[in-house]
């Protein structure tokens, strides 16, 4: 009980410590504008942030729920395609060593190519925005699942050979749970790339959405505004990551045990 | 009394590169090893750490056909035959995202058999390996000594007349293995199953067993055969006994010889 206090300390502690080190940029940020009489357009102050951040909140909001809507969506598709992908990969050889390249071409392909490219093939709707989300979040979640399943516990796998498993039993029985600690790693990876891949995915043009608002923001120079979104978009990345990591909590600690 | 399990002349090497480049083609594990266990017997190995006791359990098990010699269980070739054993490795395996229960039930899940009634029938065997009440536990919560009960009582539940126990109390402190020593005596003398039973500890051989073979080092065979002539049911004061003694420096004579 003690021990556990403890550790709870200590954690919270180490927490801190990333929330001063950016409080103390922010001061030192607000510190050079004002000395320094920089004009806002090329730097506003944190202070001038905020005010951004409250002045448009009915445009921020709108533009947020666009763009969240792309990222959850696309982001569900793409774990649901990677588990997929991932378990074909792991259980199979030749499936992993045909797909592998394939997947890894793909994430060499710059998203700044793809996504006009996206846009004149399939206009300038929801479809192109969440295809780009998919490509940027599948792979990490097909990869990291795939590792963890051909990760091979021999001991393991001689047990229930000899208690007379089939193939698909190891796999489904023991395989999956050892994997799910490395999905969730990918997950994680997913989570955070999947706003930034629907606000890339915006760039190129969008009814709404916060890229299609950071563009006109820059366009117009008003640059505490394209702050106030990117300030959003930390945000939104923070949280879905925040999420899944509340679900592995739950799921692997809990109902696995595992560490 | 009719041998269950029937060994002739088993030769066992590992190809690798490891020894290739050491010069040799390949590791001689076990050589010449030839044994009979005959049913409801408790025979154990006894060898010292590499001279190829668990490799010799995995062959019996099934798990590799690379070797020469045959062997043979309930009078099949285990060449052409599939014969199921009972089999504990040397690392417990239990899955920690599987309750004790779970974890126990696990042979009959994989079989498909009828786990509701299983999970009935098995009520007294839980009391008697003292796991009642932990049933719902996962095993990260369990001693030592428990997860080993929780290993030995799934191993109980695979099919097959034969126990092939490796080491299972290998990783166990000195008290709790003299606890475990004691336990697994009175329920195997209840029980009574056919049991291949591995060690390194001397005393713990001659405690449990009805005959000890002592194996050499690498490649192992076994050089000799000792009968344990002690009454069964046995007790700890066994060991107080000059005989238990003799036992134990014909062993220790023999090992220092290799
Ligand atoms: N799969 C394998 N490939 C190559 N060499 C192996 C393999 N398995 C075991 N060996 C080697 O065979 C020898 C015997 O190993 P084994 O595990 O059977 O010993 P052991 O008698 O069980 O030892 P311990 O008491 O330490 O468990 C060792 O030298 C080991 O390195
Ligand atoms: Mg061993």
């Amino acid at each position: 009980m003690k021990k556990s206090q403890n550790t709870g300390r200590n954690n919270g502690r180490a927490d801190l410590l990333p929330v001063g080190i950016v409080l103390a940029v922010l001061v030192f940020w607000q510190l050079i504008v004002s000395w320094g009489d920089i004009p806002p357009y090329i730097l506003p102050s944190p202070i001038m942030v905020l005010k951004a951040l409250f002045d448009e909140k009915e445009l921020l909001l709108t533009h947020t729920l666009a763009t969240l809507n792309e990222a959850l969506v696309g982001f569900s598709l793409a774990v649901v395609l990677g588990m997929i992908f991932g378990i074909l990969m792991g259980y199979s050889e030749p499936f992993r060593r045909a797909l592998y390249p394939i997947f890894i071409i793909t994430q060499t392909i710059p998203i700044i190519v793809l996504a006009p490219l996206f846009a004149i093939w399939f206009g300038f709707g929801f479809l192109p925005k969440i295809l780009i989300v998919i490509l940027v979040c599948f792979f990490p979640v097909a990869v990291t699942f795939a590792q963890g399943l051909i990760k091979a516990d021999e001991d393991m796998d001689q047990l229930l050979k000899v208690m007379g498993a089939k193939r698909w039993q190891a796999f489904r029985k023991v395989r999956i749970p050892q994997a799910l600690p490395s999905l969730f790693s990918g997950l994680k990876i997913a989570a955070t790339y999947s706003i930034m891949g629907a606000v890339i995915s915006e760039w190129v043009g969008a009814k709404s959405g916060l890229g299609i608002f950071m563009t006109r923001a820059m366009s117009s120079f008003r640059t505490s505004v394209l702050f106030a979104d990117v300030f959003v978009i930390i945000v939104l990345s923070l949280g879905i990551y925040k999420a899944v990591e509340i679900i592995e909590k739950k799921i692997i600690l809990r109902k696995y045990n595992i560490r | 009394m009719k041998n269950i399990i029937e060994i002739n002349r088993l030769n066992k090497e590992f190809l690798n590169p490891e020894a290739e480049r050491q010069g040799e083609s390949s590791l001689k594990v076990l050589k010449d090893v030839s044994l009979s266990v005959s049913e409801n017997e408790f025979v154990t190995l006894l060898g010292p750490s590499g001279c190829g006791k668990s490799t010799l359990l995995k062959l019996i098990a099934g798990l590799d056909a690379t070797y020469e010699g045959s062997i043979f269980l309930s009078g099949k070739d285990l060449r052409s035959n599939n014969v199921p054993v009972c089999y504990m490795l040397q690392k417990d395996c239990l899955m920690p995202w599987r309750t004790v229960l779970s974890n126990i039930l696990m042979p009959v899940e994989i079989k498909k058999g009828n786990l509701k009634k299983a999970r009935e029938d098995i009520k007294p065997l839980i009391d008697e390996f003292g796991l009642s009440g932990f049933e719902n536990y996962l095993p990260g919560k369990l001693s030592g000594g428990m997860r080993q009960r929780v290993a030995l009582l799934r191993t109980y539940l695979m099919e097959g007349s034969i126990m092939l126990l490796d080491e299972p109390f290998g990783a166990l402190d000195e008290i709790t293995r003299i606890q475990m020593q004691d336990w697994l005596i009175s329920v195997w003398e209840r029980h009574k199953k056919t049991v291949l039973f591995v060690t390194h500890d001397l005393d713990e051989a001659i405690f449990l067993s009805d005959r000890v073979l002592v194996m050499s080092t690498r490649p192992g065979t076994i050089i000799k055969e000792l009968r344990i002539y002690f009454a069964r049911p046995r007790s700890r004061d066994m060991v107080l006994d000059p005989k238990f003694n003799e036992y134990k420096r014909e062993i220790l004579k023999l090992l220092s010889e290799g």
